[in-house]
């Protein structure tokens, strides 16, 4: 199923985010997926996320795809030139997954094997343009494709808390420009700047789900504040995690947290995106606090 | 070592574009193959419909010293124009950019790559002689050696407080460029096709 189809029937779209394991062995994380994720339209399968080397999306997504699972195969462009994306994209629609993230991906010196060449050949623009050429049965070197092409959900993603918006929104433009279906998130934790953002964002006509992390202490609040680029978790809110320490690590704050989020937001936006960074088990009491 | 050759004449052309235009030429290092007598025939042509407020040929425009001294007694028709046309490699049109912050600046050349040494490159600006390109679509800032990732179609998502995700000390190559974008009125570059680089320049060298 096309994420894409819900988004089209004015369905509010929930996804989740799992990453797979360093090693063979995906048992665990299907159990994971298969307890906690149930009441999730589509389950996005991250590569290689934050440049450290698992076990690949694309194998991760069809086994949640004989699960019965939809999962949304995120494909970055930091390991694979032009010839390995398109195969890649081919071998997806040969196995049945039919969602797409389209990004450009950390670059190599972020994860755990920082001597690695990062290729960057596309980029994420550049990559929606090439699914859509495929999906016209031609390929990026122009050669034709035999028999019928592939057909996809085509996303992609935004930061609408970074601190250089206006950029960010030129970028979604050439990303809409390229051919993209809807979009997800950078997490959110300043509903006030999501809002504001969606007021610029909805001239492109793309549903945007909104991108939220539910978070675990204050430490991993002050943490994203100083690394990751796009979150600013407010000072009221680390104090909110500070307040309470069994009730934190319990996940209850977290979940107030991000439930809070949710509900002011979801006038705003066509869906939310889950990254529970290992709270799976989370997201049922998540989406029930938050009325979804 | 690099060879500059003219852009095609539709492009140069549509640079000018009925604008006023300063033409600068650099025939800096000795070991470059510059298009001397292609880019003169070129710029006879732009001259004759009266539009060209002046024009230098000079050399070493890749030392800001030097840049500032030889367009120091132009100003006046450089401020006269719309755009400075600059017919060298991708340092030169970098450095003229850089030292005309709020004036259009536009490469007329692309450059290609040949082994050894490329003039006196100041270690600020850095040209990836790689064939096509594309200072006009980025303000005169390079987009292959600015950004860590080499990014072409805009800015990725790892910027944090205006820099880069690789390194905290360098800034965001496309937040430069944007900012230089609106500096000169042409955010609308940014509306351009989808750009795809392409690697297979060695045949044009040869």
């Amino acid at each position: 199923m096309k994420i894409t189809e819900l988004f089209e029937r004015g369905e509010f779209v929930v996804s989740a985010e799992v990453g797979p394991p360093k090693g063979c062995h995906i048992e665990g994380l299907l159990e994971e997926a298969k307890t906690y994720l149930k009441g999730v339209t589509a389950v996005n399968v991250t590569d290689n996320q934050s440049s450290v080397m698992r076990l690949g999306s694309l194998a991760t997504c069809k086994a949640l795809l004989d699960e019965g699972l939809t999962p949304i195969f995120q494909l970055t462009c930091r390991d694979r030139n032009r010839i390995a994306l398109q195969s890649d994209l081919l071998s997806a629609a040969m196995l049945g997954i039919e969602n797409l993230l389209l990004l450009t991906g950390d670059h190599t010196k972020m994860g755990d094997h920082p001597q690695a060449k990062p290729v960057f050949d596309l980029d994420s623009v550049s990559l929606i343009h090439t699914v859509k050429l495929l999906e016209s049965g031609v390929d990026l070197g122009g050669n034709e494709l035999v028999g019928e092409p592939p057909k996809f959900a085509k996303g992609a993603v935004v930061s609408p808390c970074s601190d250089s918006l206006d950029a960010q929104l030129a970028k979604m433009e050439r990303k809409v420009a390229a051919g993209v279906d809807y979009f997800q998130t950078q997490a959110v934790f300043e509903p006030e700047k999501f809002i504001k953002f969606m007021e610029k964002a909805k001239q492109f006509g793309k549903p945007v789900q909104l991108g939220v992390v539910i978070p675990k202490s204050a430490g991993m609040a002050k943490y994203m504040n100083n690394n990751v680029a796009g979150i600013h978790v407010p000072d009221e809110m680390i104090e909110e995690l500070k307040a309470d320490k069994e009730k934190t690590k319990a996940g209850i704050t977290g979940t107030e947290i991000t439930a809070r989020i949710i509900k002011e937001c979801k006038p705003y936006c066509q869906g939310v995106h889950i990254m529970a960074l290992g709270w799976e088990s989370k997201i049922p009491g998540l989406l029930e606090m938050a009325g979804i | 070592m690099l060879i500059t050759e003219l852009k095609s004449k539709e492009t140069i052309l549509s640079l000018a574009d009925g604008k006023k235009v300063f033409i600068i030429n650099c025939h800096g290092c000795k070991e470059t193959r510059f298009p001397e007598k292609e880019a003169a025939e070129l710029q006879k042509e732009l001259s004759a419909d009266g539009n060209v407020t002046g024009s230098i040929t000079t050399d070493y425009i890749c030392n800001p010293e030097n840049l500032k001294l030889r367009l120091e007694h132009h100003m006046s028709e450089i401020n006269a124009a719309d755009v400075v046309l600059v017919f060298s490699c991708g340092v030169g049109v970098q450095t003229v950019a850089e030292y005309l912050e709020t004036k259009k600046v536009c490469a007329a050349c692309d450059t290609y790559r040949l082994p050894g040494f490329q003039g006196v490159t100041p270690i600020e600006h850095d040209c990836g002689q790689c064939g096509e390109c594309y200072l006009n679509l980025t303000g005169g800032i390079c987009p292959i050696t600015a950004c860590s990732k080499s990014l072409i179609n805009g800015q990725c998502g790892g910027s944090k407080n205006g820099k880069c995700e690789v390194d905290s000390e360098m800034d965001c190559g496309w937040e430069r460029i944007y900012r230089r974008l609106e500096k000169i009125g042409r955010l609308d570059v940014l509306k351009c096709p989808t750009q795809i680089r392409n690697f297979a320049t060695d045949d044009a060298t040869k």
